[in-house]
């Protein structure tokens, strides 16, 4: 399936790319390929052992993938996802 | 969905002077005069006078808000002045809140300032934002964040969330009766350091502007009762782009504030974060001061000295004698220096190199030591020709 990745600033810079188009069947595999991709972007989007942060919010189609499965959850073609962490200046 | 925050019945009465200021609004039917007078008798805690604190004080004061609490302990310095509209040159040296008293009372004298001059802390958050009807998050720290919105929990009160970073903001509206909360967003703070602040990487100047008058908004429809607040939904903003997103948010069952309220006192946010004096320590970090540098300089002692910024913060202010290595680069730069020398590493403050620090560490470098404060610092103690930023 493809689908695209949006990332905000702070991360579009590891990858040179606000945007980014990626294959996978759920969005951990997606989240993978880009991983591969971009190594230095791998260690900010996920932890050591694969899975999500605590602080970085996975957004598809606009709905928060923890409800839905977390990494497993799965994507179609055209899917849209969006990468939010957290921040806190004010 | 509306929420009474008053009986009508004990709502103050307008002055014929304030009849004529609200005229625009008295002319809505959304608002009217029942609602003014809503707006009149409300109160709202406004945590931190800074960037968000900043348009949300002016615009709340100015649509008549009766009674604004501003806890701040700030005072003004000239880097505010580029985004906390609030505060003008005159007032650089002042406290925040005494320039914010000064410029609402100008905007609009029938509005009640209480002020707090202090940190808002688990020991007197509760007492603080008891009598309010609405909180107001314009924090810029993780820490106080998760604080706010515990306490808004406990409380039962809605928090109304603001957050920015570069060219990015967020706003939502936590903590009411039936919606999500802050910690069903993020249930956990990113590591100390992972997330850099606003002095360190930077805001837009006009964004606080932009997300204070989206939270200025949300509080006075929740107020009012009018509208659909952002609850339930995280609005996000890209300025590079003029991307609004609003993004769906679910009430975690498993949150321990709002879900399982197994938080039912407030805790030590430092902790919580990782911050702090209750932080575990990272490997040893040996610092050397400003002033112990220009010594070594001015000795001719052989050794190097890294600076870790970026090109952009090169080109402001330098220290003579620095080789550039920004930190994303320090890996790659590494082979290009001998383990064996003797090396000083320095950033503006000294978060970025301190990190460096361990990184050089960690690839066998044994007389590596950190810039104590920075170039900020080196300007303060050493060379003031040095231009702070």
């Amino acid at each position: 399936m493809a689908v695209t990745l949006h990332l905000p600033t702070i991360l579009a810079k590891l990858a040179d790319s606000r945007a980014l188009e990626a294959n996978g069947a759920t969005v951990g595999e997606v989240v993978s390929e880009i991983a591969g991709r971009y190594p230095s972007l791998a260690p900010r989007l996920r932890d050591e052992q694969g899975n999500p942060y605590p602080f970085v919010t996975f957004y598809l189609n606009d709905e928060d993938i923890r409800f839905h499965g977390g990494f497993a959850a799965t994507v179609a073609d055209g899917d849209e996802i969006a990468i939010v962490p957290a921040i806190a200046g004010g | 969905m509306t929420r009474q925050i008053r009986n009508d019945s004990e709502l103050p009465e307008l002055e014929s002077d304030e009849i004529l200021r609200y005229s625009r609004h008295l002319i809505l039917p959304e608002v009217a005069l029942d609602g003014q007078r809503r707006l009149k008798g409300a109160r709202v805690l406004l945590i931190g006078a800074g960037g968000l604190g900043s348009p949300l004080a002016l615009y709340l004061a100015a649509a008549g808000v009766g009674t604004l609490g501003l806890v701040d302990f700030d005072v003004v310095d000239v880097t505010n002045l580029q985004r906390q509209v609030l505060h003008g040159t005159k007032d650089v040296g002042r406290p925040k809140l005494e320039s914010a008293k000064d410029r609402i009372r100008d905007i609009n004298p029938h509005v009640h300032v209480e002020g707090y001059p202090v940190k808002l802390t688990s020991a007197n958050a509760l007492e603080i934002a008891r009598d309010y009807d609405v909180v107001v998050d314009g924090t810029d720290n993780f820490q106080t964040r998760y604080l706010t919105n515990d306490l808004c929990v406990l409380l039962g009160k809605p928090n109304v969330y603001g957050s920015i970073f570069r060219f990015e903001g967020q706003a939502s509206v936590f903590a009411t009766e039936d919606g999500p909360c802050y910690r069903c967003l993020y249930p956990e703070p990113p590591p100390p350091g992972l997330v850099p602040s606003c002095a360190e990487g930077g805001v837009l100047g006009v964004l606080p502007g932009l997300v204070g008058t989206i939270q200025a908004t949300e509080t006075v429809k929740l107020l009012l009762g009018v509208g659909e607040p952002l609850i339930g939904r995280l609005l996000t903003i890209d300025t590079l782009t003029m991307q609004f997103r609003t993004l769906k948010l679910r009430k975690d069952p498993t949150c321990p504030a709002c879900g399982t309220r197994e938080i039912r006192e407030l805790i030590d946010y430092d902790q919580f974060c990782g911050v702090g004096a209750a932080a575990p320590k990272e490997a040893t970090l040996e610092e050397l001061t400003p002033s112990e540098l220009a010594a070594k300089l001015k000795r001719g002692d052989d050794f190097d000295l890294i600076d870790v910024r970026e090109p952009h913060e090169w080109a402001i202010a330098r220290i003579p004698g620095a080789r550039l290595i920004p930190l994303g680069t320090v890996a790659d730069a590494i082979a290009s220096l001998d383990p064996a020398r003797e090396i000083v590493v320095h950033c503006k403050m000294g978060g970025r190199s301190a990190k460096a620090v361990h990184q050089l560490q960690a690839a066998g470098f044994a007389r590596v030591r950190n810039l104590a404060g920075g170039i900020a610092r080196w300007s303060d103690d050493v060379d003031p020709r040095v231009p702070k930023y």
